[in-house]
């Protein structure tokens, strides 16, 4: 019984052993699984962990360079930046946008156009990023707000530099305007590979030169890591790459010339260029009406681009590149020069007008009734004799006239530095085929028009004034830059942008002389002569009206022609005669004739711009018998003096 | 005076088995520290639970098993009457009812207990069966497992009622139950569990929990993210580590729980892989010697209770490193005498305390 029973006693405990040793296999299986767990985690994975954990410590706080300044061709700003306090919300953070404008608007002041233009911002952006709602706080209106923000989640102050045009609508098709970085220019930054350039950047170039020098103005964003917590709170700063601030731009323009030129158009519509010939320097680039860029810095409320975008003016629209009209007679100089190069005519050549042209069934008349008797070449400018040209015309072949107003930049890109270049219509036998299908002939009556800078013939004021430049230099041509010199933000080194011409039209002295002859003619006797009498300069001109109306053969009465529909005027200019300084096309939007709207305009800005010369090589003067004579400069005259 | 108290209080201790213990408890207050960004207060408040455990433990490991044993019966049943008065009153706590609140006493988790009182209740029946276990014997057992199974799931708390139930069906296991009984109740249980997915039986959050495990970032803010933050931090360790007191997902504050349930990510961040194999060689030799313990049994209910204690520490071991390191689902278990915590830290140390006893009064067994 007793043996029985410790058998059965180590049987059982035989039996338990057994169990347990099962167990125990188990517990080492399990224990194998863990350790090869650990194995996986922190060898196999270490470094892909060890990334998160980086990650999840560093913070990358990026910092947005500093744009670039833009200057005139004098140091005169007109584009600087400014940091100022906005209040941003954060859509993604905030359950209901429309209350929390309601809580910050007991807080500060928030105006019907900062709740237009937030709603705008916010339908356009998706609620992606924190969005302004007011911008440039007052310290009063910070403090008020930092002491609500504990009630307002999701709401934010921040400091953030903006965007000023000191001269508002002065220039604005020049300069344009930055706007927020919207999903579509996100896109193309990533896909240009600058991410990392605009990391903390919210704002880029949408127009003008903005837009155009948006990657030398731009800088490079810097970052500062630091470490946070999982509320990511900072808690230290672990290293710091600064930004690099972007390049200041020096402009060919003058700025004071730029604002007398705007102020001669008074109401009026149209375009002006003022061009340096010897340089290619833009000195003046008017579009009227224009724009104050300073509406869009901080995003544009719906009601005010309804009302730039709807106007009937199109202040948007930059009309000295984009808006395309035939030359009219301004044309006449370059025909002139043309006949004289392939030996067409020569300058004494003289032709008897008799108030009219027929050819074949086509009739066409002179601006003046019975004709202006005699027309040699200069006369022929002066006068704007319309048959001298009509006859011209005839004789040419199309495709080597076009050839050779090509050179001239008509009908082509002029390459100015701002976006949005149209290249206009320079007609040939190919462009007529494929403009008129059903038509595709060009005929000898269409070329009679084209003579006279009519028709097709379709250029920008750009072009027009480019040419007169061109012609002005005798055939060595710049290619005309609004921007003129890029100064490196950390080097203070600056370079010129086109500092060699950029090609030269073979053309001979004599030629050249004969056209200057009759357009120096324009101006003492001829179509603008009574515009200019008493100018304390010598210059050459010639004005032209570009018809909107067909009066088909019919008497254009200007005052019985609605605003609108009535002819361009036109003014093409270069002075001083000898070694032009300037040389400049006027165009005048339903202006009527050239020497009615047009040549005031120019005469103007002329008589401004040797003013301004005369004055500034007095304060040069000046200022270099002071030093020699060891007064200290004053800063302004050092400032206004770069070159 | 003093060394005849010190001699009654060792007399009972096993030296390898509280070695372990010591150890483990010891490294587990120097993570603490760490995890506590490197404040006192909780590594003071543990030692002072340690403390009173080990008191408790002396005073266990003083009794003997037959004494242990009485406790049974009653344990078991005042056990069940806190789990019903749980499901009556408790405390509710996100959802579930787990706390009872008791006046003067405080909060008391009373699933807790049965870690404690089921295989005592079993072991002290299967003893009074020795050499007499049929079929029936396994019924009445499993009924009594059944009851608190239920009551825990009820409140819910999966968790906690399948450690319980695995509490129970360890000493089924070591008391012999049928192979084929096993075979047959493991198929059943996972049909069960497909069922309970398949039609609706679990809590969206119990799915939840389970799902993440095989997909962490399907939820990386709110289920997810414990697993997430745990996996970088262990991962991120490496090797070697980053160093006590220098693990960033620790000290930042990106591990949820780093006190408690997940402490095992903290100690992997700062001690890396060499400090994970060198804790699961500490726990190797704790369950090691508890195995040798239950062995060395003279009666059936040491042998029991020692062998389902012994699995018990293997098993919350697993399921918390196994949950902390993603391979399993986020459950509320605690890493044994490492995690802070006093209700843990107490039935773990009565459990060394049953060891202790049950090694330490052999001799008197058989005589």
């Amino acid at each position: 019984m007793m043996r029985a029973q410790l058998r059965n006693h180590d049987q059982e405990l035989f039996f338990f052993q057994r169990r347990l040793f099962v167990a125990g296999m188990l517990v080492l299986l399990c224990f194998a699984l863990l350790i090869g767990r650990f194995f996986y985690l922190q060898v196999v994975r270490h470094a892909h962990f060890a990334t998160l954990s980086e990650n999840n410590r560093i913070d990358v706080q990026p910092e947005a360079p500093n744009r670039g300044i833009i200057t005139d061709r004098n140091g005169v700003v007109l584009a600087s930046n400014y940091s100022a306090y906005t209040v941003e919300i954060n859509p993604q953070q905030v359950p209901n946008v429309e209350a929390t404008i309601e809580e910050i608007a007991k807080i500060v002041d928030v105006s019907a156009r900062d709740r237009r233009r937030f709603k705008k911002l916010l339908e356009e952006f998706r609620a992606a990023e924190s969005l302004p709602l007011k911008s440039r706080l007052s310290d009063e209106e910070v403090a008020r707000l930092a002491a609500n923000r504990y009630r307002l989640p999701g709401v934010e102050i921040k400091a953030r530099p903006f965007r000023q045009y000191p001269f508002g609508e002065v220039a604005s098709h020049v300069i344009g305007y930055i706007g927020r970085i919207n999903p579509a220019e996100k896109v193309r930054i990533e896909q240009q590979g600058q991410a990392l350039e605009y990391k903390g950047s919210d704002y880029i170039g949408k127009a003008g030169i903005e837009l155009s020098y948006e990657r030398e103005l731009h800088g490079v964003a810097g970052a500062t890591d630091v470490e946070v917590d999982a509320s990511r709170r900072v808690i230290r700063t672990l290293s710091r790459k600064p930004s690099i601030a972007g390049n200041n731009l020096q402009l060919s323009l003058d700025i004071r010339l730029q604002k007398i030129a705007e102020e001669a158009f008074g109401t009026k519509r149209g375009a002006m260029v003022a061009i340096e010939p010897s340089t290619g320097d833009v000195l003046a680039y008017v579009s009227r009406p224009g724009y104050d860029p300073n509406l869009f810095v901080d995003g544009i409320d719906p009601q005010s681009w309804e009302l730039l975008n709807n106007s009937p003016d199109k202040p948007m629209l930059n009309r000295p590149i984009q808006g395309g009209y035939p030359p009219g007679s301004t044309y006449k100089p370059f025909m002139a020069l043309m006949a004289q190069e392939m030996g067409l005519r020569t300058s004494a050549q003289t032709f008897s007008d008799p108030g009219f042209f027929r050819l074949g069934g086509g009739y066409w008349r002179d601006d003046k009734a019975g004709g202006h008797g005699l027309v040699d070449l200069p006369k022929s400018i002066a006068v704007s004799c319309d048959t001298y040209y009509y006859q011209l015309a005839t004789e040419l072949d199309v495709d080597d006239w076009s050839a050779f107003m090509k050179q001239f930049s008509f009908g082509q890109k002029t390459g100015l530095d701002i976006q949005g270049e149209l290249p206009g219509i320079l007609p040939t036998r190919e462009w007529k085929a494929k403009r008129f299908p059903k038509d595709p002939k060009l005929h000898v009556g269409d070329q009679v028009s084209l003579g006279i800078g009519q028709g097709f013939n379709t250029f920008t004021p750009m072009q027009v004034a480019n040419a007169t430049a061109i012609l002005a230099n005798r055939g060595v041509a710049f290619k005309p830059h609004l921007v003129k010199r890029i100064e490196d933000s950390s080097t203070r080194q600056s370079r010129l942008t086109q500092p060699a011409p950029a090609y030269t039209i073979a053309l001979k002295d004599l030629h050249i002389n004969e056209v200057k002859k009759g357009m120096a003619g324009v101006v003492t006797e001829g179509t603008a002569a009574s515009v200019f009498r008493g100018a304390s300069y010598t210059s050459g001109g010639k004005t032209g009206t570009s018809q909107v109306f067909g009066l088909r053969g019919g008497e254009y009465v200007e005052s019985q022609v609605s605003e609108r529909l009535r002819d361009h005027a036109w003014y093409i200019v270069f002075a001083p005669l000898e070694s032009p300084k300037i040389a400049m096309a006027v165009f005048v939007e339903n202006g009527g004739f050239g020497s009615k709207s047009a040549a005031p305009i120019a005469r103007k800005v002329l008589d401004a711009f040797f003013e301004l010369q005369s004055a500034d090589a007095k304060a040069q003067g000046q200022k270099v018998a002071s030093a020699a004579g060891g007064a200290p400069v004053s800063p302004q005259a050092a400032l206004g003096a770069p070159r | 005076m003093i060394g005849k108290i010190w001699a009654k209080l060792t007399d009972h201790m096993d030296p390898f088995l509280f070695a372990a213990v010591a150890t483990i408890t010891a490294l587990g207050l120097l993570v603490l520290y760490s995890a506590a960004n490197e404040t006192m207060s909780r590594v003071t408040s543990q030692s002072q639970k340690v403390v009173v455990a080990l008191i408790v433990m002396m005073f266990i490991a003083n009794l003997s098993p037959q004494f242990i044993a009485r406790f049974g019966v009653p344990l078991y049943v005042m056990g069940i009457i806190l789990l019903l008065g749980v499901a009556i009153g408790g405390e509710v706590v996100k959802g579930a009812r787990r706390w009872l609140k008791i006046p003067g006493i405080g909060n008391i988790q009373p699933s807790e207990i049965m870690k404690i009182a089921l295989p005592l209740i079993l072991a002290w029946y299967f003893d009074r069966h020795e050499g007499a276990i049929t079929w029936r014997n396994f019924i009445v057992a499993a009924i009594l497992i059944a009851i608190p199974f239920a009551l825990i799931v009820r409140q819910p708390d999966l968790g906690t009622a399948l450690l319980v139930g695995a509490c129970g069906f360890y000493l089924l296991f070591l008391a012999g139950l049928d192979w084929r009984i096993i075979v047959f109740g493991g198929v059943l249980s996972v049909g069960v569990f497909a069922a309970a997915w398949q039609f609706d039986w679990l809590h969206d959050y119990q799915k939840e929990r389970i799902t993440t495990v095989f997909n962490p970032s399907l939820d990386a803010q709110d289920a997810g993210w414990h697993t997430i933050q745990a996996a970088i931090a262990i991962g991120s360790g490496g090797v070697l580590g980053k160093g006590w007191l220098n693990g960033s997902q620790t000290h930042l504050e990106f591990l949820p729980e780093k006190h408690t349930d997940f402490i095992f990510a903290v100690y992997g961040e700062e001690f890396g892989l060499i400090g994970c194999l060198v804790l699961m060689l500490l726990y190797v030799l704790l369950i090691a010697r508890c195995a040798l313990i239950s062995v060395r049994a003279t009666s059936v209910f040491g042998r029991l209770m020692a062998g389902t204690l012994t699995l018990m520490f293997f098993t919350y071991v697993f399921v918390n490193i196994g949950m902390v390191t993603g391979m399993l689902p986020v459950v509320g278990v605690p890493l044994p005498f490492v995690s802070f915590g006093g209700t843990a830290l107490m039935t773990l140390f009565i459990g060394v305390g049953i060891l202790m006893s049950v090694a330490t009064h052999r001799k008197l067994v058989g005589s």
